[in-house]
């Protein structure tokens, strides 16, 4: 009957798993015993982990249903190539002390006002945060005021996401247009290209997805985390409760921009480029899918379900590219009609049934167990 | 209360809630008719009426989900909660138990309980917020009245309908309301529980007041309390169960049917 063990127990299995792979792949990759490529890979497949992590919180835990969350992760992605960038100094094809490269190109004299402060890596890292984060909070702030909802709210989000998509393409926006930002030099003074910098880089992915998953944890145990859920299944009960659920989705959608968008600050130098296609309204709906794949509503399936959907897309694009959309489309029918639940359904099924009363035991046998 | 000032709206002495000529249209079809209705500090009142009479409609204007086009409700003498929404309402002190009951299916009987318990109701609260002593002893209590202390474990989805209308009841008592509003309580109870519900609700009202709708008239009977009944939208008859069973308008447009 000590809680302590039990809590600290379960919560560490998935950072262990996690940071251990980093680490693992890391270490194979320095020793030349893997590929060079599959640190990188794997980073990304990580990344893609922390957005089905945010996504999984809103939909999975508020049932807001985000076709858009690609968006928060960009505006990450974006700042963090703002920042690299500016590391670039005079190294530039043009060499301009001061300008990027396709603002040379453009015939521009001066940085813009929105470029300055970049260069400053804490500064960048705030922007990370600050830009989905603010975004998030204005567009959550009207949406559930005036309780948009359910397949409205999906349709909006998906508005977002392209409507960025579509102005991140301007030339004009100064945010490199169709081209995006790319030809990265370092990040915090160490070659972005070296063995040792992407090894570092995957580990730390490791470390923040970690993170990010024991504060998901905290979050979705904790009282707001149970009123979340009740909104989420019986919104106007929780009204007739006293209880305001526009600030508790506010509260969740905030948090789930900021997590994505540091995954996007994570995914860009590791990919090397960040074009205006991560708005593609597709990116946010694949995100969707691996959440469902691995378990909507559980913390570690989306994580799982993002590695081993990207995993398969990796295997099957190279093969079979034009095979992959249909793939997809038919996992995701697959999932929804067959394995509601996803992957984390089919292990907590062997775990705990479902028959009425078995909860209490279940929750001994945890106990006794965990 | 005398020190009420001078001109507040109400000005029904020794009222806690009062309708005043309420109505409300859908779609031109008035399911409440300039319907009146006063409800004394400590009263309890058995609503009953045909269905379609507009006794959900009088709950849903009463705790702000439904707006009405025109009339007042005054609560404590002081506050129109037609200026209010359904948080605000509820946290003033009136809580609903509804026709359908809703319970929070994935939450134990125990979480159910604690969600419901009075208290700050905001994020930042409830981010930070831990199962103090005092409230694990309210829930217990409660846990005792609505008689499901054996279930405390159990998933809220996983209780009998007769379960679930009680734990019901029990988050209604953990919001420690002034007013409580329930709505057919004892619909699908076998007659065993519904005999248990009268007395719960009997033992309620001795610290609360209470509305209770409820078509079942031998529970009414038992309830022993002033009954309203309503009749397109508005009061019919008022009295004793005896004096509404009586009245010959009840009994053509209700009983005798
Ligand atoms: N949101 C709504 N939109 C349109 N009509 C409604 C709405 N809510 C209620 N009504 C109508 O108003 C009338 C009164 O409904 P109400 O639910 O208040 O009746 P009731 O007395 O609770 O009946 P019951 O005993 O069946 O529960 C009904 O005719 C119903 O169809
Ligand atoms: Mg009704």
């Amino acid at each position: 009957m000590s809680p302590a063990p039990r809590a600290l127990a379960v919560p560490l299995a998935v950072p262990v798993i996690v940071t251990g792979t980093a680490v693992l792949v890391a270490a194979l990759a320095l020793g030349g015993v893997a590929p060079a490529y599959i640190v990188s890979l794997y980073g990304k497949y990580l990344c893609y982990g922390i957005l089905a992590l945010a996504v999984d919180l809103v939909w999975g835990f508020g049932g807001i249903l985000s076709l858009g969350h690609a968006a928060f992760f960009a505006l990450g992605g974006y700042a963090m190539g703002m920042y690299l960038m500016r590391q670039i100094g005079p190294r530039g094809v043009y060499g301009d002390p001061l300008l990027p490269d396709f603002m040379v190109f453009l015939n521009w004299h001066a940085l813009p006002w929105y470029w300055h402060g970049f260069s400053h890596f804490p500064f960048a890292l705030v922007m990370v945060m600050l830009v989905p984060g603010l975004l998030a909070l204005v567009f959550g702030y009207l949406a559930f005021r005036s309780r948009v909802s359910g397949v409205y709210l999906s349709i909006i989000t998906q508005a977002l996401t392209y409507a960025l998509l579509l102005a991140f393409f301007r030339n004009d926006m100064g945010f490199g247009g169709n081209n995006g930002l790319t030809d990265f030099k370092d990040i915090l003074g160490f070659n972005i290209e070296s063995g040792r910098t992407r090894a570092a880089l995957l580990v730390a992915t490791g470390v923040v997805l970690s993170l990010q998953y024991v504060l998901a944890r905290a979050v979705t145990r904790s009282r707001f985390g149970k009123v979340l859920i009740a909104v989420r299944d019986a919104e106007s009960r929780t009204r007739f409760l006293g209880y305001r659920p526009e600030s508790y989705k506010l509260v969740i959608w905030v948090l789930s921009a900021v997590m994505a968008g540091i995954g996007g600050a994570l995914y860009v130098p590791q990919i090397g480029i960040i074009n205006p296609g991560e708005f593609a309204p597709t990116n946010s709906i694949e995100a969707v899918i691996w959440v469902a794949v691995g378990g909507r509503g559980t913390l570690a399936g989306p994580i799982l379900g993002a590695v081993l959907v990207n995993f398969a897309k990796t295997l099957l694009t190279g093969t079979l590219p034009e095979a992959w959309l249909y793939a997809l489309g038919f996992l995701f029918v697959f999932v929804t009609l067959v394995m509601p639940k996803g992957l984390m359904g089919l292990v907590r099924m062997r775990r705990r049934d479902d028959v009425p009363g078995a909860a209490a035991a279940a929750s001994a046998a945890k106990e006794a167990t965990g | 209360m005398s020190a009420e000032p001078e001109g507040a709206i109400g000005a029904v002495a020794d009222t806690l809630l009062y309708l005043d000529g309420v109505s409300v249209s859908f779609d031109g079809f008035r399911a409440l008719n300039s319907l009146s209705l006063v409800l004394a500090p400590g009263e309890m009142r058995a609503v009953i009426g045909p269905n379609g009479a507009g006794k959900t409609t009088m709950m849903d204007v009463i705790t702000g989900k439904t707006r009405p086009d025109t009339g007042r409700v005054v609560f404590r003498a002081d506050t129109d909660l037609t200026k209010l929404d359904e948080p605000a309402i509820a946290q003033l002190g009136i809580g609903r138990k509804f026709q359908k009951p809703t319970v929070f299916e994935p939450h134990t009987v125990w979480d159910n309980l604690l969600l419901a318990l009075a208290g700050d109701r905001r994020p930042g609260f409830t981010l930070r917020a831990r199962e103090t002593a005092e409230e694990r002893a309210r829930i217990e209590s409660i846990l005792r009245t609505i008689r499901l202390s054996d279930h405390r474990a159990r998933r809220g989805g996983d209780l009998s309908h007769g379960q679930k209308q009680w734990l019901e009841i029990g988050m209604l008592l953990a919001q420690e309301p002034e007013l409580l509003l329930v709505d057919e309580p004892v619909a699908g109870m076998t007659d065993a529980e519904t005999e248990q519900t009268a007395e719960l609700l009997r033992e309620i009202n001795r610290t609360r007041s209470v509305v209770v709708v409820e078509h079942d008239m031998a529970f009414v009977r038992a309830l022993g309390v002033k009954v309203t009944v309503l009749h397109e939208g508005s009061v019919l008859s008022e009295g004793t169960i005896d004096h509404v069973s009586e009245d010959p308008r009840v009994i053509e447009v209700y009983l005798g049917r």
